[in-house]
């Protein structure tokens, strides 16, 4: 019920300030800091921050809804990833700063000393890089005094990022941020419920596009083709959203590396054939720029490939389903037992 | 719009019946290779359903006056999802068991019920479905078969077919007409329990191309049926039919029928050796799946124990679970087949066969992928 009443009016929150005519502007480079400001205002970026820190001291579960909204609407900020970074920086006792954090799972340093993270989600929007640099050191970089380079497609807001040197406002973690703060892992699970979102309104796009166009002297929808494939995309777009859902069934702020690994497969391999019934049902109108639907379609690629594709993670599930004695049911059965199951629903 | 589907669990009190089930079937699960264990819901073997429903392992949702042993629909999850992986031959008692038993329960008279509910939980009495007919697939509401009435009760005609374990049941559940033409479509159609020692009565089994023959093809002459035959209400036979439908989607079984030839290809990888790229990840896959088709299920499981109908959703968890089931023969036999050179498994390879030939009735059984996908999409709203 809590949660119910948090996703709404976040929904609510996004739907006044962050339209999609919003989201164009800034894939093209308008500032973010007053849609931040705005969102961070709501209190919502410290749902997951314990309650003895001044945060509302919910679990992953409880915010699973909230997180899949932001790949509904295609948010171009890195929402649940900040929300995820204060509630483990608050946890270590560092005053979490008021911008927003995206997560780094690709980060090296070169000979030159340059710091270099590749392909950061959300890179040209985010304020704040939380990048692990070597094994022990673990930083929040500055994204604005960093060199900013597009590394995805068009429109696309992830970017390499590369810093000459350590910079002064980098904000130190090291050796007090627990190493089960992984940031593959935790990118993954949210990666999946942005997935799963977005997959969501390109099914409820798709539904509607095919009862308004009329071809033939009736609505394609009457169909039994198109039919059969909005039937597919429903599947996978249900399938997503219960493997976003698994993903970020912790009570509490961390995921569980192997359910996020479960849940970004899934939905990374749902989102190409979702994107693609997508735009089969839209036509020629849905690969425009000016129609809504590469809004959404755009970022199911993207998303896909970050934090790791469905062949890492399967991979990484197949090595330990290998090295465990169970067979592959009863594996996947001890996997999924989650905490405080006793309750039987799990949102309302 | 399809319901959300918000993640479920299974109540503790049900999970703790796995030790038990576990216990029961190492000391009674007969030894059988991989290929034979592939079959399990569709293994007959009467001695292994009797013992089970000793256990009281049959007629689970049927209350305990009957013999029953008055479970709700998390119970029937457990246990049968521990039969399935075990692949135990389970098929004897599995349709009286899931929804002829349920159906009599629900519309029977209570002579109906006295007669047979204790019958099919001693499993004593195995049923079969009488749906299909040669002209009469995907379009059940064509029905031809017709049971006319007499004096003293009905005279059937017609026939059936695909019918599993016909041969081997004691009784058939017929949709038939019984009233209008079959341009009346959905109006018209009783439903009757139909035994099939009755004169007139003749079973021919067809085999499949597996080399079994679990169904057949059963012909009506003239069969004289006492009015008890009639269960429900004469006329209302598509209603009780739809409802039955429900029961037969939304089980595990729709996720797991491949369960036992993963499981032989898996242990055949711990014991090679074997750590290739293709296979690793492919194994990933299958755990990513199964874990998130065997969530949906729970979940769906979750709103029938809510009294709940969730049509549409079960229709959507079982087109996503059978086109999961055929993956795993035909992926596998690739995975196997990419090392020509490498000592093959027997046991193995017979399984893949056995999967990857009657995978193909993994969407048709039970409604075929085409229907349950109209469904879907009438469930989607599109108009």
């Amino acid at each position: 019920m809590m949660d119910q009443i948090l996703t709404d009016s976040f929904e609510q929150l996004i739907l006044e300030q962050c339209d999609p005519a919003r989201i164009r502007r800034i894939e093209a480079g308008e500032p973010t800091e007053s849609l931040w400001a705005l969102l961070h205002e709501s209190g919502f970026m410290d749902a997951l921050v314990p309650e003895d820190r001044g945060g509302a001291g919910l679990g992953l579960r409880d915010v699973a809804d909230l997180f899949i909204a932001c790949g509904r609407h295609a948010l171009p900020v890195p929402v649940a990833h900040t929300a995820l970074a204060r509630a483990e920086l608050s946890l270590a006792g560092i005053e979490p700063p008021s911008g927003s954090i995206t997560l780094a799972d690709r980060c090296r340093v070169d000979e030159s000393g340059t710091i270099v993270a590749s392909a950061v989600p959300f890179g040209l929007t985010a304020d704040w890089v939380w990048a692990r640099i070597s094994n022990d050191s673990v930083s929040l970089l500055p994204t604005g005094e960093a060199e900013r380079q597009l590394s995805g497609g068009h429109g696309s807001l992830a970017a390499d990022l590369r810093w000459k040197s350590r910079p002064a406002a980098a904000i130190s973690a090291t050796g007090i941020v627990d190493s089960a703060f992984d940031l593959r892992s935790t990118g993954a699970a949210v990666n999946a419920a942005l997935l799963a979102g977005a997959m969501a309104r390109v099914l409820e796009m798709s539904i509607g596009y095919a009862n308004e166009r009329v071809q033939f002297g009736k609505p394609i929808g009457k169909f039994q083709a198109v039919q059969q494939q909005l039937s597919v995309l429903s599947e996978q777009t249900y399938a997503s959203r219960t493997a976003a859902l698994l993903g970020l069934s912790s009570i509490t702020h961390r995921v569980d590396p192997r359910l996020a690994a479960i849940a970004k497969s899934r939905a990374s391999e749902a989102a190409v054939v979702a994107a693609a019934i997508g735009h089969a049902v839209h036509g020629a109108i849905g690969i425009t720029a000016e129609y809504d639907l590469q809004l959404y379609t755009r970022p199911l690629h993207e998303w896909r490939r970050e934090y790791g594709g469905e062949t890492y993670w399967n991979s990484l599930l197949g090595r330990q389903l290998l090295a465990a004695a169970e067979a592959p049911l009863e594996f996947v059965r001890l996997l999924c037992t989650r905490e405080n199951d006793s309750t039987t629903m799990r949102t309302p | 719009m399809i319901s959300p589907l918000p993640l479920a669990a299974i109540p503790p009190e049900h999970e703790a019946r796995r030790a038990e089930v576990r216990a029961f079937l190492q000391k009674e699960m007969p030894a059988a290779p991989a290929y034979m264990r592939a079959r399990s819901w569709m293994g007959f073997d009467a001695g292994f359903s009797r013992k089970l429903a000793h256990h009281g392992w049959v007629g689970l949702s049927l209350p305990k006056e009957y013999g029953g042993a008055g479970e709700g629909h998390f119970a029937r999850f457990v246990i049968v999802e521990e039969l399935l992986a075990a692949g135990a031959p389970v098929s004897a008692h599995w349709i009286a068991d899931r929804q002829s038993g349920p159906l009599i329960l629900r519309y029977g008279t209570q002579d109906q019920k006295d007669f047979y509910l204790p019958r099919i939980c001693k499993a004593e009495a195995f049923f079969c479905i009488g749906m299909s007919e040669p002209n009469s697939g995907s379009d059940l509401a064509s029905v031809g078969s017709r049971a006319t009435r007499t004096d003293d009760g009905w005279i059937l005609s017609g026939r059936k077919i695909w019918t599993t374990n016909a041969p081997k049941s004691h009784y058939m559940i017929a949709l038939v007409r019984t009233s209008g033409s079959a341009a009346d479509r959905n109006q018209g159609l009783s439903q009757f329990i139909i035994d099939l020692s009755l004169p007139g009565v003749t079973v021919r089994p067809i085999e499949d191309l597996a080399g079994d023959a679990h169904f057949s093809e059963i012909f009506f002459d003239d069969v004289h049926l006492s009015d008890a035959a009639l269960v429900g209400r004469e006329g209302q036979g598509w209603e009780q039919v739809t409802a039955e439908l429900a029961f037969e989607r939304s089980g595990p079984e729709r996720i797991y029928s491949s369960l036992v030839v993963l499981e032989s290809w898996l242990r055949h990888l711990r014991a090679s050796g074997r750590r290739d790229d293709v296979a690793v990840a492919l194994l990933g896959r299958f755990v990513a799946h199964l874990a998130v088709l065997r969530e949906m299920s729970i979940a769906v499981t979750h709103r029938l124990s809510q009294g709940e109908s969730p049509v549409v959703e079960a229709a959507l968890v079982k087109d996503l679970g059978t086109e999961f089931e055929q993956t795993i023969p035909a992926l596998i036999a690739d995975a196997v087949a990419a090392f020509p050179d490498a000592p093959e498994n027997a046991e193995l390879v017979r399984a893949i066969a056995y999967a990857q030939q009657v995978a193909p009735s993994y969407s048709l059984r039970g409604g075929t992928r085409e229907i349950l996908r109209s469904m879907i999409a009438r469930g989607l709203g599109l108009r």
